[in-house]
């Protein structure tokens, strides 16, 4: 091959992505990113939702890191196809409704198929052996490696010296002895690499890149289904289990609420798909009840809401009412339930 | 609309249009005033103006060539 070869990265937002590109510009590849959005991807943004983070710049980490990079990123919108993958994971889930090993699957023949389309010669990861449970162990790279094609062109830079050897490394496109063979759980030898490229400030996503690897997220998603009956969400629905306690008093509602400024002005966008009420008398958050609602519900629900307000202890709150569908609001006047009146298992 | 659907949008637009003209992107998310001006520098367009008007977020665009 005469012309620079070109590579195709999937770019998590991460460290090792970024090092992973490095690494491959410094051999001479030409690079440019690719990064899916399912919906369920940490943003800057979405931690900005609420107050308390908003110190944190908000900032889509795939678009930083490929600013630093001085390469091209295409974030491309997967949240149809991704339903799939998250509802009917062939390898199942890791500790959470994270499906590592699927997604990761999916993201590879996406990307392939990108790669095919825009006359790219191979793809290649930040992944690293060992690193994750799931989806990143020695027996499962080849799974993954698959979706890319019989014909070897996934490359993981950071462990490439662990692995069969790969179709860039064979046609002399990238010199495997300048790859590396990082193994395991430790980030050290990131670090000392990211140190090496002189990168001081970078992601540092805890459990994983998204938040079905998040315990409560993962709660509050399995509740959601398990009330429906079936495992079907749209992207307003996982927005919102971002966002506020979701406490369940009966089967068939929940009422969600905001915990501090930023989630009230968030949920304020959604009021008009649902039953919402907020205080009058005090001052309080704004709540949306998810479900078919009686009188009864309701009452029970600005109970709930009162003890969130600063009413909490007063003997009545008044609680205006918005039923989805009607524009006339009403108002309830509720005694707050107690903490004790709120079980443990109501809040998912 | 939050992000990163306006940059998505952008992006998927803008294929479709040529060197040259301006394309308005019109967002409520607070996150796009940085978004959408990160995803212009790195793929060569540039960013006219932003304004915000009420909730709205307007970005202007010019959109750039093939490098
Ligand atoms: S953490 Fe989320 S985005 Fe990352 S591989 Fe697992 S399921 Fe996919």
């Amino acid at each position: 091959m005469n012309k620079q070869p070109k590579a195709v990265a999937l770019i998590s937002g991460g460290l090792d992505s970024m090092l992973a590109v490095k690494v491959l510009q410094e051999q001479g590849i030409y690079v440019e990113g690719i990064n899916f959005y399912t919906g369920f991807c940490v943003e800057g943004h979405t931690h900005a939702i609420r107050k308390t983070d908003q110190k944190k710049e908000k900032r889509n980490n795939a678009l930083w890191v490929a600013e630093q990079l001085g390469i091209k990123l295409h974030i491309i919108d997967v949240i149809e196809e991704y339903k799939e993958v998250l509802t009917n994971p062939q390898h199942g889930y890791g500790a959470n409704l994270n499906p590592c090993l699927d997604c990761k699957s999916f993201m590879v023949k996406k990307a392939r198929e990108w790669m095919d389309e825009n006359g790219f010669d191979f793809i290649f990861t930040g992944e690293v052996v060992g690193q994750r449970p799931m989806s990143q162990r020695k027996e499962t790279m080849p799974i993954v490696a698959k979706q890319c094609g019989d014909d070897a062109r996934l490359l993981r830079p950071l462990c490439a010296k662990l692995l069969p050897e790969t179709l860039p490394e064979r046609e002399g496109w990238v010199d495997r002895e300048k790859l590396y063979g990082f193994n395991g759980r430790s980030r050290k030898p990131q670090i000392a690499l990211a140190a090496r490229f002189g990168f001081d400030e970078y992601a540092q996503p805890a459990g994983g890149c998204c938040f079905l690897t998040d315990q409560a997220y993962s709660i509050k998603l399995g509740d959601l289904w398990k009330q429906r009956g079936n495992k079907n969400y749209d992207l307003d629905d996982i927005m919102l289990l971002k966002v506020g306690r979701h406490i369940r008093p009966r089967e068939h509602f929940k009422v969600i609420i905001g915990r501090e400024e930023g989630e009230n002005n968030f949920m304020n966008g959604y009021r008009k798909q649902f039953t919402h009420m907020h205080a009058i008398s005090h001052n309080g958050p704004l709540a949306l009840v998810d479900g078919k609602v009686s009188r009864d519900d309701l009452k029970l629900a600005a109970q709930i809401v009162a003890r969130f307000t600063q009413g909490r202890d007063a003997s009545c709150v008044q609680i205006e009412v918005s039923e989805k569908g009607n524009e006339t609001p009403f108002t309830l006047d509720v005694t707050p339930l107690h903490n004790d009146d709120i079980p443990k298992e109501w809040y998912l | 609309m939050l992000c990163p659907m306006p940059v998505i949008r952008a992006q998927n637009r803008i294929k479709t249009v040529a060197e040259g003209d301006i394309l308005e992107v019109i967002c409520t998310d607070p996150g796009a005033k940085n978004d959408v001006p990160a995803w212009c520098r790195i793929n060569g367009h540039e960013v006219v103006s932003i304004e915000t008007q009420d909730d709205e977020i307007i970005i202007k665009i010019a959109v750039g060539g093939e490098p």
